[in-house]
């Protein structure tokens, strides 16, 4: 209506005498008014007084639009009419031949589906859906909140805050909500479209035979502890029923599965939960394992836990832990709307407690102490070393163990130099800000000045005494994951305490089923810099916000290359430290021990990062990354050999790229 | 704040007008500005002179699309921002939440069988010519790769012409999980409207399970290739265990009822060539069977769609792509090719009409006989203007039709044939015919598509028209003889008989286990079966043909006479006369079994299982913003329906038959029951 309005208006003003012409060019919107006015003397004298044209502004716009939008439906049809194999075509003009797939080559080989394949997702990579929400999340109902196009985070944020999060007593579903997983191999092929996650694998498995019947997608709610998926979903006893399925209707051949990051802490957990016997477990007797599982092949399995894990809880900030991040860069970035975007973020999270599973396992043993770590020396650029022998390597020792320290000179420092007071017993006091005007919760509201002066007065923080740490600034997010999760040694595994479910997902305190004829891999990527400890320091006192960040401004510079803004880096997947990924492997359960009674066969397959060529390989085929190597046809090639009958032997036992060996050599674990 | 950016934007580019067919003009005017001598206008004349040059149609083009998209997304904005309640449809609150406010909540899991056609099917493996295409739909979603690469699309949707399985090299599998038959196509709701209202109710995945099947092939090959059947089996006991042994309601629509009737004898029945459950397996898991629109006897829509490839709208191609459809559409022989597709697919035998003469009439008889087509215009006539005493036995009121309607006679040729009493039909016996001549027709000429009536010779086809009239029963003679592949395949796999003793133990094979007047139902006397389907529209009975006018590459010889009408108020309709049914399947078929075949403790149902028939009276939408209706009862749109929905809803949460009402009935369905003769 107002556009009719105005138009009018305008037509108006143009029959008005025009005014005579001005020199200045600067006025450009006087200017084509009075030529306007000419040509519609003109028009007038020309067309005897006939209502003249209008060849307004809008009319340009159309114009415009009609212009843009034409070539792009032009384009848009000649993209649609191309043949499928021309952008292969182009491809291989520009970069030479591509090898193929290595589901044809295996194919060619005369390999074929044999055993029946089960994914396990990590955190993160799941898609979930909404089944029940409240009044503004209208319209939702059974379209993904998480995975895709994350298009409702934009339109509207603090909905789908709402939605993701759980409760914060129980961590289940908040009333009126309910978050599902999504089910079926769509679940985590592409987290968001585009980006592959399983969908290379399964299409590699097609290639030699697999379709749904012998794949199965075990995907469950990630935010939840693992118990809970089965108390809430009754996930495992899912899981449970359709390996038994696939199993049977395979001709009795054992499925292999493959989990990735957290799916196989989640898989360890399954183990244990399969042949305990009900009604804590899923009661499939003692032999369930050796009976339908030929091979478990970890991808970038985080068995001891993530370094980033400690950020993430600690100050929200790991540099991608839960790829919301990268995704949604402008609404995580601080303020934006005037809104706490971070604390908002850190509520949500914190009512997750699987991200508490990935809390660095095993303490000091594992992780080092003050003066000590596996790893102990830098070589986070280790392929750089590589390349220029000339160097000498000038290795730097770095104190990995101490994984939270207050200032760099602390970090640094020597052990019998730090002055550390023990905050356990400090007083918390009150935030004398009212918590109401943040009406965001995280429990650092529930935080004085004094306590947050005694956190970063104890200086240092190893693996150990950053349970205590969260202990004490996040006292309720704690109790519930100590329900669910545990971090320790085990001395004596016979003891009855554990057969709590909450020991289940740690290999250090669990023992490997019995299954002899079972293998397991564990397969991840070397040399990328992943975080390994951090430098952390205070905030800026303000209204609402979390007190501690890590102190981006603390370089090593040239001198120790592993400290960049805030972080020491190691060798890794960019996620998960080699030494997470593969201790167990590499010692902790190679040959008999007593985490291993069976004697289970592990096999160590590293993949050497190498990033992708140019930009036309999208994220590569030979990656290390995290998620980039689900995509790396070195590791398909080893998954689809397996899956179609092969055993780690003939795949060529070990292949290592890291010191892995070494560094599990120096860790001190009772065997 | 968009209006005002666009303002703003308007004022910026402030062009002058020019007026589109005024390139004269324009030509004119030029010298008076050069009166203004300065080199910046010299400039700008030039400026001026391009723009000139450029404004054409292409411009007027660009400018009406320009304006148009514009609309389009002022439009879209201010649907966007406009609040739910505004847009002047007052939703009615949904079954679910009423039902949820009434207290029902959640309580026996949810089995969803989807019918023919509605589940969707996706790549694993093809040809070449499909690349690109891994593990999206071909059927089901947005049919786009029909108009891109059609004869791609066919070959791999169709299956192996011996073995009724997949061909070398293309793998096309059934979509799994509730996305398999939700929307059909975007916007096209099959199961989505029911699922949201379990989901009301707490429902969700771990309780709601679709037994997604690739429809395509026989039943017992789903097993065969899929192993659909024990995953059904597998996931219904998984259900039962994780949700407190609470039995389940399965809830099959249309092909999916005959569908589960096969899992139920399977089940049972020992392995190698069944499930071993075990005979108490449906007792201990089954709570009720709720089919919707179920075709438990057949379709004789099925008839035509393999005879001539012509049904109204079977397998809804037609409406979905109605352009690929029309014959000789880009010079391709259209019709031949969905032909050739569809009699690759051996689950459409199972829909032919079951129980031959018996059930569906002879030559003089029908049960239907007596009933009038106006009855389902005028039931919707009369429910619309409030009238709602229509009970069912006043069918004979409105009986109007001179001559009775020879329903029996499935298939006549030419509209005399339908009506001439039987004796002054004659007779042939189709196998005579049968083969004797394969005279090669040359009809490789019109680009080798394969229907089998290329190895037919027009005599014979003369013949075969000079039968006249065909029943349930002789039907399939005839369609032994034009299809003489296909039948043979499938009829390895569905019979469609009457069982004189059903202990005898041929009837252990698993050709039998579809059609219920061939098997037993399973000793669970505390299940219950339910028949809702929609009465009220006119559905297609039997069919006048006429031969096709000769031509070289029309190489199928019938089709249906489209010319045959009666008089006003008849039942005969370009060339298909019909009766009382839901759109697809006629009342006779969808409620027989429920009504009398296994009512009470018959030879069909030994352990009595107590059925209950509940019809839907179908309402058109009242205006567009409806959609497709919220008291439909057509055939996929009763999915839709408040009073079904909200019927399976109250089972779900635990409700008996006798508490949802008992049968509840429109149609002459009783009356019809009673006229078939069939030993109980």
């Amino acid at each position: 209506m107002s556009f009719l309005r105005r138009r009018k208006g305008k037509a108006a003003s143009d029959s008005e005498p025009p005014s005579p012409p001005i020199g200045d060019e600067s006025e450009k919107e006087k200017e084509p008014q009075t030529q306007k006015g000419q040509q519609q003397k003109q028009n007038h004298k020309k067309n005897g007084g006939e209502k003249p044209h209008k060849w307004s502004c809008v009319d340009s716009c159309c114009w415009f639009i009609g212009f843009i939008c034409s070539i792009w439906w032009l384009l848009l049809f000649l993209y649609n009419a191309m043949p499928a194999s021309f952008p292969q075509y182009v491809t291989e003009a520009i970069t030479g031949p591509m090898t193929d797939p290595p589901g044809v080559k295996l194919r060619k080989e005369g390999l074929t589906a044999k055993h029946p394949v089960v994914f396990v997702p990590g955190i993160v990579t799941g898609g979930l859906e909404l089944w029940e929400g409240h009044g503004c999340a209208d319209g939702l109902f059974r379209k993904r909140l998480w995975g895709g196009t994350f298009g409702e985070l934009y339109k509207r944020p603090l909905c789908w805050v709402e939605h993701m999060s759980l409760d914060n007593e129980t961590g289940l579903d908040p009333p009126g909500v309910r978050v599902r997983p999504v089910s079926g191999l769509v679940a985590a092929d592409y987290f968001a479209p585009g980006y592959f996650v399983w969908a290379v694998l399964i299409a590699n498995l097609a290639r030699i035979g697999y379709e749904e019947k012998t794949m199965y997608m075990a995907s469950y709610d990630w935010r939840i502890s693992f118990q809970n998926t089965e108390v809430r979903d009754q996930t495992l006893s899912r899981i449970k029923s359709n390996i038994e399925l696939m199993v049977a209707t395979n001709g009795g051949n054992k499925v292999v599965v493959i989990p990735h990051s957290m799916g196989v802490l989640y898989f360890l957990h399954f183990m244990k939960w399969v042949e305990a016997p009900g009604p804590m477990g899923g009661g499939g007797g003692s032999d369930w394992c050796a009976k339908h599982i030929k091979a478990v092949m970890n991808i970038g399995g985080p068995f001891l836990g993530v370094p980033k894990a400690i950020a993430g809880i600690f100050s929200m900030e790991a540099r991608d832990i839960a790829v919301a991040r990268a995704f949604a860069p402008g609404v995580l970035d601080k303020d934006v709307f005037g809104l706490q975007t971070l604390q908002h973020m850190m509520r949500m999270t914190r009512t997750w407690d699987a991200t508490m599973s990935m809390i660095p396992k095993g303490g000091d043993t594992i992780w080092g102490g003050l003066d000590w770590s596996p790893e102990g020396y830098c070589n986070c650029s280790a392929k750089k070393v590589k390349n220029n022998d000339t160097n000498g390597a000038v290795e730097k020792i770095v104190n990995y163990g101490r994984i939270v320290s207050f200032g760099k000179d602390v970090a640094e420092a020597d052990s019998s130099k730090i002055e550390m007071i023990d905050f356990r017993d400090a007083v918390k006091g009150n935030y004398l800000a009212n918590a109401t005007q943040c009406d965001v919760w995280t429990e650092y509201h529930e935080m004085g000045v004094g306590g947050v002066k005694a956190v970063a007065d104890y200086k240092v923080y190893t693996a150990g005494s950053i349970l205590d740490l969260f202990h004490f600034v996040a006292p309720k997010l704690m109790a519930r994951g100590d329900n669910h999760f545990s971090y320790g040694i085990a001395d004596n595994l016979d003891d009855p305490k554990y057969e709590h479910y909450k020991y289940w997902s740690n290999p250090l305190e669990t023992k490997l089923p019995n299954a002899p004829d079972m293998e397991i891999y564990s397969m991840y990527g070397v040399g990328i810099p992943t975080e390994r400890a951090y430098v952390y320091k205070l905030t800026p006192s303000a209204e609402c916000y979390i007190p501690f960040q890590i102190d981006t401004s603390a370089e090593g510079g040239s001198e120790d290359p592993c400290l960049k803004g805030g972080i020491f880096s190691t060798d890794g997947d960019e996620t998960v430290p080699v030494l997470s990924a593969g201790f167990m492997c590499a010692k902790g359960w190679r040959g008999k021990t007593r985490f291993n009674p069976a004697g289970i066969p592990t096999y160590i397959r590293e993949y050497d990062h190498a990033p992708p060529a140019n930009l036309l390989e999208g994220r590569g085929t030979q990656s290390g990354a995290h998620v980039d190597i689900m995509g790396n046809f070195a590791l398909i090639e080893d998954v689809l050999r397996v899956a179609a009958g092969a055993t780690g032997e003939e795949l060529g036992g070990d292949k290592v790229h890291s010191d892995i060996f070494k560094w599990s050599e120096r860790i001190n674990l009772d065997l | 704040m968009a209006s005002r950016s666009i303002l703003r934007f308007r004022k910026l580019c402030y062009v002058e007008p020019v007026s589109s067919p005024s390139v004269k003009f324009q030509s004119f005017q030029t010298p008076e500005v050069e009166k203004t001598d300065d080199s910046s206008v010299e400039k700008k004349q030039w400026k001026r002179k391009k723009q000139q040059r450029g404004w054409r149609c292409i411009d007027s083009c660009c400018w009406v699309i320009g304006y148009m998209c514009t609309a389009w997304w002022v439009l879209m904005l201010l649907y966007h921002s406009l609040p739910v309640a505004l847009t002047g449809f007052q939703v009615p609150e949904s079954p679910g939440t009423r039902l949820k406010g009434e207290g029902l909540t959640a309580l026996h899991p949810v089995v969803l069988v989807p019918g023919i056609v509605t589940g969707g099917l996706e790549l694993w493996e093809g040809r070449p010519c499909a690349e690109g295409l891994f593990r999206k739909r071909l059927w089901g979603g947005g049919f786009t790769e029909i108009f891109k690469r059609p004869l791609c699309w066919l070959e791999h949707l169709s299956l192996d012409n011996e073995t009724g399985l997949d061909p070398p090299g293309i793998r096309v599998r059934a979509v799994p999980g509730l996305v398999a038959a939700d929307y059909f196509a975007p916007g096209y709701f099959v199961w989505a409207v029911l699922i949201e209202n379990l989901a009301r109710m707490g429902y969700e995945g771990k309780n709601m399970h679709m037994a997604a099947y690739d429809w395509r092939l026989s039943f017992q090959n789903t097993e065969i290739r899929d192993q659909a059947l024990s995953r059904l089996k597998s996931k219904i006991e998984l259900m039962y265990v994780t949700n407190g042994y609470k039995k389940v309601v399965v809830v099959p629509h249309s092909m999916g009822a005959i569908y589960f009737l096969h899992f139920m004898k399977w089940v049972e029945t020992p392995p190698p060539k069944g499930g071993g459950g075990g005979p108490s397996w449906c007792a201990k898991h089954i709570k009720a069977i709720m089919n919707i629109g179920p075709a438990f006897l057949g379709v004789p829509k099925a008839v035509s769609n393999i005879f001539s490839a012509e049904g109204k709208d079977v397998a809804y191609i037609r409406a979905m792509a109605p352009g690929v459809l029309d014959s000789e559409f880009l010079g391709l022989q259209t019709f031949e090719h969905v032909m050739r597709a569809c009699r690759t697919w051996d689950s459409i035998v199972s829909i032919l009409p079951k129980g031959g003469d018996a059930i569906w009439g002879n030559l003089d008889w029908s049960p239907e006989d007596g009933q009038s087509c106006d009855r389902a215009k005028k039931g919707y006539l009369q429910s619309t203007s409030g009238d709602n005493n229509f009970s069912h036995n006043d069918g004979n009121r409105i009986f109007q039709v001179k001559e009775p309607v020879k329903y029996g006679r499935i298939i006549s040729f030419g509209k005399e044939s339908s009506q001439l009493s039987s004796s002054q039909l004659p007779r042939l016996d189709l196998k005579d015919l049968i083969h004797k001549d394969s005279a090669t027709n040359s009809k490789s000429s019109c680009g080798g598509v394969w229907t089998e009536y290329g190895e037919v010779s027009s005599e014979s086809i003369r013949r075969v028209t000079e039968n006249k009239a065909y029943t349930a029963q002789t039907l399939f003679d005839l369609l032994r003889f034009v299809a003489p592949k296909m039948m043979q395949r499938a009829e390895a796999h569905f019979s469609h008989g009457i069982a004189d003793n059903l202990d005898d133990p041929k009837y252990a094979h698993y050709k039998y286990w579809s059609n219920p007047l061939e098997t037993k139902l399973p000793v669970a006397p505390d299940m219950e079966i339910y028949c809702l389907y929609g009465v009220g529209i006119a559905t297609e009975r039997s069919y006048v043909y006429k031969m096709s006018p000769p031509n070289k590459c029309k190489s199928i010889p019938f089709r249906i006479d489209g010319s045959a009408d009666g008089e006003a108020g008849s039942c005969l309709k370009n060339g298909i006369h019909f009766v009382d049914g839901d759109d697809s399947v006629p009342v006779l078929s969808a409620g027989f079994m429920c009504a009398k075949g296994w009512r009470g403790r018959t030879r069909f149902n030994p352990s009595g299982i107590a059925t209950y028939i509940r019809e839907y009276r179908h309402k058109p939408p009242a205006s567009l913003l409806e959609g497709r209706g919220i008291e439909s009862g057509a055939h996929v749109d009763i999915m839709g329906n408040v009073a079904l929905i909200e019927d399976v809803l109250r089972v779900a949460a635990g409700a008996n038959g006798a508490q949802t009402g008992g049968d509840r009935i429109y149609s002459d369905i009783m009356r019809i029951s009673e006229r078939i003769n069939l030993q109980m």
